[in-house]
């Protein structure tokens, strides 16, 4: 899969709490979770942000709670993709459990500016700044992750290993 | 080569010899547990799969604290989702208002959790069991969902990072002190994937509250857990659980190895950590408290999952005992159970508080998010015992949180700005 974007940029540690505020967390609700999206962050980034868009961040991205409502919400704002440094541990499984495409490419997280545009390619396994024309390779997921996402995320992988073992 | 604690605990639970670091495991969960924020989209994501039954509804914990009592109309509503979800599985370990309690604070003493358990939770301050020399960790709705359905977990086993702390504490100097000292000194991400082992002479003379404390904000430095090995102090806590209670009849009893391999060992001089604070806007902002004097302050927040046991309240309490919080602070204090409040009361604690000017909440996660129960307005500054200081983490983004231990936090409440008790007259030097 192929997804190309403007990049919103941002520095390390993006906690969830920026993401998405815990008082809008009276809801799982995706497109009323999207409307305050980064809001405490970045308060025009609902208002800026179009469908292909990609959010890019250094370490820690998405470090504190545990809401997964913080995927939800980037998914359901329009973001094709996260490009970061790192992610905090719980927020890179809800990533992959809610289908949000995430790459690990230190160095395209380093160069990239708020504005260009960039191409993530899931399948190379590559990231390119279109703008400042220059490649990347991201980091491979862990076979176990890449084969947990081919079979369609993780509950889909619960329900076929509890039917082979006729529960 | 030998194990670590971690590695032992994550072997029990996947059924296997030994585990090394790095590997991935499917291991099997001894307690799943979610709230009223993380199980209302989990419960969505069980029933869109299809799922119809739980694999075990004793080992399933529902704590709804995070937004009760009901804070507003969308919250009810999702309180009540869980409220149905557990009448129709039939969920042992499901808490209404009036016996709920603060998820963390509430399963351990409840005896919901013994060591050698693993346990995962919908909350990333699960980390918290670690003090009971279990394996305790963080992770989202879906996680949550399938660990329902399916009993188990995958988890990659994380290398540890050790951490052995000498020396006697300084007056007034808790577990929240070394907890903040330490994420000072690793960062936000200093134990980002790995297991904190919290160890050393000055961890064996903490109190069960301060070690709970401590595993509690793991996550914090990014770790995937926290961890204190299992002794007397332990046993003792775990046989005055309730009766017949899980923590009582089983549990297995594991330790790291001498030769056990670590990613990193930090060697701490608990001697030399000062009263600390984190200022804003991360818990890794750590300074020593007697360097923030001056700061005044709008509200000072006493509880939470991190330092919201009976031990933390009569710290509070012997700081305000007999005199009146600053007039113009408000000083709100969230007991972890209904348990802390009795006992607080029993022991003159609760009045204690409530004659100096507190406003005593019922057992909440509150305002520690953001929630209710204590919001902070722009520009407004707050001196809390929880555990996060991140932009709008209690209110308005251009509010500001100092994380500090109860003595300081009780101190900071009568001066009217961050202040040591020392400072703020209390008198001789608290206990740890």
């Amino acid at each position: 899969m192929i997804f190309e974007g403007t990049v919103h940029a941002y520095g390390r540690d993006v906690d969830t709490d920026v993401i998405i505020p815990a008082r809008y967390l009276n809801t799982n609700d995706p497109a009323e979770l999207a409307r305050h999206c980064m809001e405490d962050i970045d308060a025009g980034f609902v208002e800026r942000v179009r469908p292909g868009d990609i959010i890019v961040a250094r370490e820690n991205f998405g470090c504190g709670s545990s809401r997964e409502h913080a995927p939800v919400a980037i998914k359901a704002s329009g973001v094709s993709a996260v490009v970061a440094a790192s992610y905090a541990r719980i927020f890179y499984r809800n990533a992959i459990n809610t289908g949000l495409p995430i790459v690990v490419c230190p160095a395209a997280a380093r160069d990239a500016q708020a504005g260009d545009r960039l191409r993530v390619d899931l399948a190379a396994g590559t990231v390119e700044n279109v703008t400042q024309g220059k490649r990347y390779a991201a980091e491979p997921f862990p076979p176990f992750m890449q084969d947990l996402i081919d079979r369609g995320g993780l509950l889909e992988y619960v329900k076929s290993r509890l039917a082979s073992e006729g529960a | 080569m030998g194990s670590t604690i971690t590695e032992k605990i994550l072997a029990r639970a996947a059924g296997r010899e030994e585990v090394r670091a790095g590997e991935i495991i499917e291991a099997r969960v001894d307690l799943a547990l979610a709230n009223d924020v993380t199980a209302p989209l989990a419960i969505a994501e069980f029933e869109k799969a299809g799922f119809t039954q739980v694999f075990d509804p004793a080992r399933i914990a529902l704590v709804p604290d995070h937004f009760t009592p009901n804070k507003d109309i969308k919250a009810a509503g999702q309180s009540k989702k869980v409220r149905e979800f557990a009448r129709k599985h039939e969920i042992v370990n499901y808490f209404e208002v009036g016996r709920v309690g603060i998820e963390h604070v509430l399963l351990p003493d409840l005896g919901l959790v013994a060591p050698g358990d693993l346990v995962i939770g919908a909350d990333s301050h699960t980390c918290t069991y670690g003090a009971v020399a279990a394996f305790s960790t963080g992770v989202g709705s879906t996680d949550f969902a399938a660990a329902m359905a399916w009993g188990h977990v995958w988890l990659r086993v994380p290398e540890s990072l050790k951490f052995v702390y000498s020396g006697e504490l300084q007056p007034w100097v808790t577990g929240k002190d070394l907890i903040l000292h330490t994420i000072g000194l690793i960062g936000v991400d200093g134990a980002l994937y790995q297991a904190m082992e919290f160890a050393g002479e000055t961890i064996e003379g903490l109190s069960m509250d301060a070690r709970f404390t401590m595993c509690n904000m793991a996550i914090e430095a990014g770790g995937k857990s926290g961890i204190v090995g299992f002794d007397e102090k332990t046993a003792s806590y775990l046989q005055s659980r309730p009766e017949g209670s899980h923590a009582r009849v089983a549990g297995e009893v594991f330790a790291s190895d001498r030769d056990a391999s670590y990613a990193r060992v930090l060697e701490i001089d608990a001697a030399a950590v000062p009263a600390t604070v984190s200022r804003p806007h991360l818990p890794s902002n750590a300074a020593p408290a007697a360097e923030l004097g001056g700061i005044a302050i709008d509200q000072v927040v006493i509880g939470s999952c991190t330092n919201g046991r009976l031990e933390d309240l009569r710290q509070a309490a012997s700081i305000l005992r007999g005199k009146k919080v600053h007039p113009d602070v408000r000083c709100i204090i969230l007991p972890g159970t209904q348990q802390v409040c009795l006992d607080a009361a029993a022991d003159g604690t609760m009045q204690t508080l409530i004659e100096a000017g507190c406003a005593f909440s019922t057992p909440t996660c509150g305002p520690c998010l953001g929630g209710h129960m204590g919001v902070l307005a722009e520009g407004e500054r707050a001196v809390a015992t929880t555990n996060r200081n991140f932009v709008g983490r209690m209110g308005h983004p251009g509010s500001e949180v100092y994380l500090a231990s109860p003595y300081v936090a009780a101190a900071s409440a009568l001066a009217g700005h961050i202040a040591t008790p020392d400072e703020a007259g209390a008198g001789k030097g608290g206990a740890r």
